[in-house]
């Protein structure tokens, strides 16, 4: 019987992360370790100008003088900076033309991946296929970006920000950094030193960007960083989706992602930016993983400029990542909706950070957190209001479903209001998934884990609405398999 | 054909149903009456797979499976449906979404195929309508903020909808006033079949003016203690339970 295998096939890919796989692409690194050579290493391969190289020059120092942060509620071993590699690129050969050109490995991967059959099109160049363009990132160098004449049309600008940084010098000058500067913290410091690539949007006024982009970030290489750099610009007016989801390779060493992401929104301008993290969450003993320590933040600038950022973490072994919006325009707005599913020994530390400078800027939060296993849980989210910003308007709420009797969830609300006019709303709810429930499920028909990912998808309902159609169905099918085997 | 053969269960350690035999032949209707806390409850989760209820002794089967052997899941996909006297809420779920999962989780099971979004619209619809519910009520979460009366509605639309074979319904009645009862009994009447049983678990007669039972039962002491025609339900509702309570010694 079908259903029968599916089960077995289901268990038997319990104890497996279903990603993990090595590609044999070949590698080109830089030695291990970091110091000012690697930086103009990485920056010479790169073929930067000179104010680039002095800019990640000046961030190795700063990074040099800094302490990793401790104040997050995860626990995991001291990574040796030094026996990193900061720099592993594919080989190629003066950069592909087309898709024939891309190694069929590649493309493989993609199909590996599981990434989308009209995204696998798109990658692939099929005629008719469906409009949204991806800018893939292999392993620190973006491989192949498509559609971009037609968003070059639009005047959009999405490409590797390697190449911005050669086509577009000014305009990255004036932005980078400029959101999350070099010395905001540790990780951002280090990736400002080493970032080997990532993407860079620009969105001319007035342009409503006329497609979904999408980013699919692999980390690939053993024991190699992964530093990404992204930077988003919204110009008067315009609008912008953007998608970044992410898988990676099965690995016994704990492996590093430290990522900045930059956005700026001017005048009336509008972003989404949308993340599916499933990168591998280490094995049943809670060995392996990723790090991930991201800095995720959006500056709204403008006036009535708008924000969104919506998540679902399933992944990594540790996660510390608030994405988060200034918001210094007048009736700007940040939105930030979380999904966080945590399972075997996986921690997360994860929430927002909205700071009102503007008046009348708003603010909207809801994150949803499930702990399954052994895992560990905690939203952390400041909501801060300047003297001068009256008119502010603040509306938390914060969700944690139990699953087991093993697993923590912690909500860590800081709210400073300095501005008496200021209107601030925060609820929060802990509940573990009833007995109830599940039987009352499994009595019509569903088996246990259909159940849990019914339920939990019943939970996080109001965050999956937020995401793009296409991208919401994934992350549904994400919220079952991350949560395999945590009942019963 | 329902058998139930010496069942004894329990609950945290504690015996509820000690030693109960039943027969319902297909097409009939047998009414479980009893008073409080006699076991009525657990036989309808036992019969359905409740995991805290363990059978200690005896055998349930249901057209000739063993149903004891088989998961929750397998009981509804062999055709048993638990109609619950508190149903439950589903935050976050659209009742069509619930009800659409679980029947094509029960055909998936039957090696059936899965039915299509209009198949199953067609289905809801029509069920819908003969138990006089607001359609819209379908697409929101399932049970949250529903009345007693809807909430039991919901639950014979999704017998409707599942189509079981062995019918069990939980204090039914309860919460519900004349005519949700009335709607409920006429819901559960249609789906009175030559090749289904049903289970009608009930404290007081009056559920069984609108839905006639073939036998009645009592059950009392977690045993079947008499067994009688409709006119039982009568005499129990005349005189009471008592004589079947355990007498003081």
């Amino acid at each position: 019987m079908a259903a029968v295998k599916e089960t077995i096939d289901t268990v038997a890919e319990l104890e497996r992360y279903k990603y993990g796989f090595t590609s044999e692409v070949e590698q080109e690194f830089a030695p291990k370790g970091l110091s000012p050579d690697i930086v103009r290493f990485i920056s010479e391969k790169k073929g930067e100008p000179e104010w680039m190289l002095e800019w990640r020059l000046a961030a190795y120092e700063r990074w040099l003088a800094m302490e990793e942060p401790t104040w997050a509620a995860v626990k995991y071993a001291p990574v040796d900076y030094q026996d990193l590699y900061y720099y592993a690129a594919p080989k190629k050969k003066d950069g592909p033309k087309s898709l024939d050109e891309v190694d069929p490995e590649l493309l493989e991967i993609y199909a590996k991946l599981g990434i989308p059959l009209k995204e696998q099109e798109v990658l692939a160049g099929v005629q008719g296929a469906p409009r949204v363009a991806v800018d893939a990132v292999f392993d620190s160098v973006s491989v192949v970006t498509t559609f971009k004449e037609e968003l070059a049309k639009a005047g959009v600008i999405f490409m590797p920000i390697s190449e911005a940084l050669r086509e577009y010098p000014d305009l990255v000058r004036q932005y980078l950094g400029s959101v999350v500067p070099v010395s905001d913290n540790y990780f951002a410091a280090l990736n400002s030193a080493v970032f080997s690539d990532g993407s860079f949007v620009y969105v001319p006024p007035g342009v409503r960007c006329p497609m979904e982009l999408s980013t699919y970030f692999r980390i690939n290489a053993s024991q190699t960083g992964q530093f990404e750099r992204t930077l988003i610009i919204c110009d008067k007016g315009s609008y912008v989706s953007y998608l970044e989801g992410c898988t990676a390779p099965m690995r016994d060493e704990n492996q590093l992602h430290a990522a900045v992401v930059e956005i700026v929104a001017l005048d009336d301008a509008e972003v989404k930016y949308s993340t599916v993290q499933n990168w591998y969450p280490g094995d049943s003993e809670g060995k392996g993983g990723i790090y991930n320590f991201v800095t995720k933040r959006a500056d709204c600038r403008g006036d009535r400029s708008k924000v969104s950022w919506t998540q679902v973490e399933t992944g990594s072994a540790v996660t510390w990542k608030y994405p988060s919006c200034i918001l210094k325009g007048e009736d700007s707005s940040g939105e930030f909706y979380s999904i966080a599913i945590t399972n075997g020994h996986q921690q997360a530390d994860t929430g927002t950070k909205m700071i009102h400078l503007g008046k009348n800027s708003k603010s909207r939060i809801i994150a949803k957190a499930v702990s399954a296993g052994k895992s560990d849980s905690t939203y952390r989210g400041l909501v801060s209001v300047h003297p001068k910003a009256s008119g502010v308007r603040n509306f938390t709420q914060c969700d944690s479903l139990l699953i087991g009797k093993e697993c923590g969830s912690h909500t860590i609300p800081y709210i400073e209001a300095k501005n008496g006019s200021a209107q601030m709303e925060h609820e929060a709810t802990t509940t573990r998934l009833s007995e109830d429930q599940l039987f009352y499920a499994q009595q019509r028909g569903l088996s246990e884990e259909e159940a849990v990912a019914l339920l939990v998808n019943g939970f996080v309902r109001d965050v999956l609405q937020e995401l793009p159609m296409e991208f919401a169905v994934e992350a549904q099918k994400l919220v079952a398999i991350s949560l395999e085997g945590s009942v019963g | 054909m329902l058998k139930i053969y010496n069942l004894h269960a329990s609950v945290e350690d504690k015996a509820i149903l000690k030693g109960l035999s039943l027969e319902v032949p297909a097409g009939e209707v047998h009414a479980i009456m009893g008073p409080n806390g006699a076991g009525k409850s657990t036989l309808g989760n036992v019969i359905a797979g409740r995991p805290d209820y363990e059978v200690t002794n005896g055998s349930v089967s249901w057209n000739g499976v063993d149903v004891l052997e088989l998961d929750p899941a397998e009981r509804a996909a062999a055709g048993v449906f638990l109609s619950f006297q508190y149903p439950v809420e589903i935050p976050g779920v659209p009742a069509l979404t619930f009800v659409r999962t679980a029947l094509n989780a029960q055909r998936r099971q039957r090696g059936e195929e899965e039915v299509t979004a209009p198949q199953f619209m067609k289905l809801v619809k029509e069920a819908s309508k003969s138990l006089k519910m607001d359609f819209d009520m379908l697409k929101r979460p399932l049970n949250v903020g529903f009345s007693g009366g809807e909430k039991k509605r919901m639950e014979i639309l999704q017998m409707a909808v599942l189509e079981p074979s062995l019918l069990i319904l939980d204090e039914t009645d309860s919460g519900l006033d004349i005519d949700a009862l009335r709607i409920v009994s006429e819901g559960v009447n249609a789906l009175r079949r030559a090749d289904r049983s049903m289970l009608v678990i009930t404290h007081y007669q009056r559920l069984l003016d609108y839905i006639k039972p073939d036998r009645v039962h009592v059950l009392a002491g977690g045993r079947i203690v008499a067994s009688g025609g409709p006119e039982l339900a009568l005499q129990l509702e005349a005189e009471g339970y008592d004589k079947y309570l355990p007498t003081a010694a």
